[in-house]
């Protein structure tokens, strides 16, 4: 099978931080494929960039035979993303952030009524579907945003460390969904995390960036191989080095968690 | 087209959900009403100028839809903050017609807004010249409220966050209500007031608003219509174009 991501010689650059420096890899049709590295090692950059809402300062991408820099219509036609941060509207109900969503991908009413309800099941957000987002606990609004991510069946899925603070069960139940949705659709994964153990289990190619760099891509195996560790976490760490990595907040992290502080007083 | 009535639909849902909203926002076109409008009411009539409650009304409905709307624009820095944007930003439709559907939204919510106003206002006293013109006083108040949004919407793309709020109050809604033909008359303006107020296009938005409510106008209410519709139209353009152009 085909590619239907390729990226070329991509960077990002923020003033004089290079986030992303010169990155090249591809992922095959149908493929698991793991970003793993360390806090602000620049995974969401390229995801950002991966999804159009971000421009490159160099290099090109395709996605699904388009050109992102071009052809950013088509191209946002073929993927669905779950964010790492949060982007529900809260003073909508679950449901209607769904359907909302459902409308935007032009999921036809039955399939969506029918996806929404079993997806709501999986995440237990059922009993809470008419419910108001912004009376939702960080961990169900989490549920819901993946929730809703899993709404359309598109080429690719980009999951942005999806099952970060799920406990272990909807983790579980989570993948589960994921990997059925590759082998029954064929629909290609794209995700990034930090539980090696999920990489190890559910990837079938991982790429380990680090300080905008990719410093090593393969199967779980052959990364284990090629740095003689035994673990998964291992490798990691003899590619990454043990360093703790500082990431700066941005401005907007900093203004949402002014905001949350200022709504719940 | 349904994701322009989606967009449209989740900003009257979301208006029609914050009751305090709607009744905070009303606080001070009502003051402005009653204060200035009772207030001024005796010296303008010694003067010759007539009712000034009436000359006033239009003035205020401009300003409450000048607000309403220009903020609603705003709250794209809000869905930035709290990431909704990114949902439509990664949408596989137009983000033309994204915006169109939250301008057309916030044009809604701002007729609404200056509706409640002018029952209020008819309440205080003011009488309608003629009952056939409120379809007329409708178009101009949508088409003040169209404007606005879309230029509250052209800022807030260029905006990271909330700091450039004020800024934006002081520095845009304020001088477009008060340098207008809102609160006072054209034509006893200085020369270097009339100049601004005559390039302002809340002016021809107040003047056709007026011209339907109480039949007095300063411009011929047929060049406030034209005025209006090619303003929206640079605006809208202008909102779409950098609403495009938004990163996350």
């Amino acid at each position: 099978m085909g590619n239907i991501i390729e990226v070329k010689s991509l960077s990002k650059s923020f003033g004089d931080l290079k986030a992303v420096n010169k990155i090249s890899f591809s992922v095959k049709e149908g493929e698991i494929f793991a970003f793993l590295g360390p806090n602000g090692a620049g995974k969401s950059t390229t995801i950002k960039m991966l999804t159009t809402i971000l421009t490159p300062t160099k290099g090109s991408i395709k996605l699904n035979g388009f050109d992102v820099a071009k052809q950013g219509n088509e191209v946002r036609k073929s993927f669905g993303i779950v964010f790492q941060d949060p982007s529900l509207d809260d003073d909508l109900t679950a449901l209607e952030n769904m359907s909302l969503h459902g409308a935007l991908y032009s999921v036809p009413k039955k399939v969506l009524e029918e996806r929404t309800k079993q997806l709501l099941q999986i995440v237990e957000l059922w009993n809470r579907k008419d419910d108001l987002v912004k009376h939702f606990s960080g961990g169900m609004k989490r549920r819901l945003e993946i929730a809703r991510g899993l709404l359309h069946h598109p080429r690719v899925l980009f999951l942005d460390e999806p099952t970060i603070g799920l406990d272990p069960q909807t983790r579980n139940h989570i993948w589960n969904y994921v990997k059925d949705l590759n082998e029954k659709e064929g629909i290609t994964i794209f995700f990034t995390t930090h539980y090696m153990e999920e990489a190890d289990k559910v990837a079938e190619r991982i790429a380990i960036i680090d300080y905008g760099k990719i410093v090593g891509m393969g199967s779980s195996k052959e990364l284990k191989k090629k740095t003689k560790k035994r673990s998964l976490e291992d490798a990691f760490i003899s590619l990454a080095g043990k360093q703790i990595r500082e990431e700066e907040a941005s401005n907007v992290d900093r203004l949402r968690t002014h905001a949350r502080m200022h709504r719940k007083r | 087209m349904s994701v322009i009535y989606v967009m449209w639909k989740r900003q009257i849902t979301k208006y029609f959900r914050s009751k305090s909203r709607i009744v905070g926002s009303l606080g001070m076109p009502i003051l402005f009403l009653i204060a200035l409008g009772f207030g001024f009411g005796s010296i303008y009539a010694k003067a010759g100028g007539g009712n000034y409650l009436e000359f006033l009304a239009p003035g205020i409905i401009a300003m409450t839809i000048l607000f309403t709307a220009t903020f609603s624009g705003i709250e794209i820095i809000w869905d930035r903050q709290f990431g909704f944007l990114k949902e439509t930003l990664v949408a596989p439709v137009s983000r033309i017609k994204i915006m169109l559907g939250r301008t057309l939204g916030g044009a809604t919510i701002a007729v609404f807004q200056g509706l409640i106003v002018l029952i209020i206002s008819l309440i205080a006293g003011v009488q309608l010249a003629n009952l056939f013109l409120i379809p007329i006083a409708l178009l101009f108040m949508f088409l003040t409220g169209l404007v606005f949004t879309s230029v509250g919407t052209a800022i807030a793309s260029k905006l990271e966050d909330m700091q450039g709020f004020q800024l934006i109050v002081n520095f845009v809604i304020m001088p477009l209500f008060f340098l207008s033909n809102a609160l006072f008359p054209l034509n006893e303006m200085p020369d270097f007031l009339r100049v601004i107020a005559s390039f302002n296009p809340l002016s021809y938005g107040v003047d056709g608003l007026r011209f339907s409510l109480t039949g007095v106008s300063q411009f011929n209410p047929f060049l406030d219509f034209i005025v209006m519709i090619i303003v929206a139209i640079i605006f809208l353009v202008i909102g779409s174009k950098l609403f495009s152009q938004i990163q996350a």
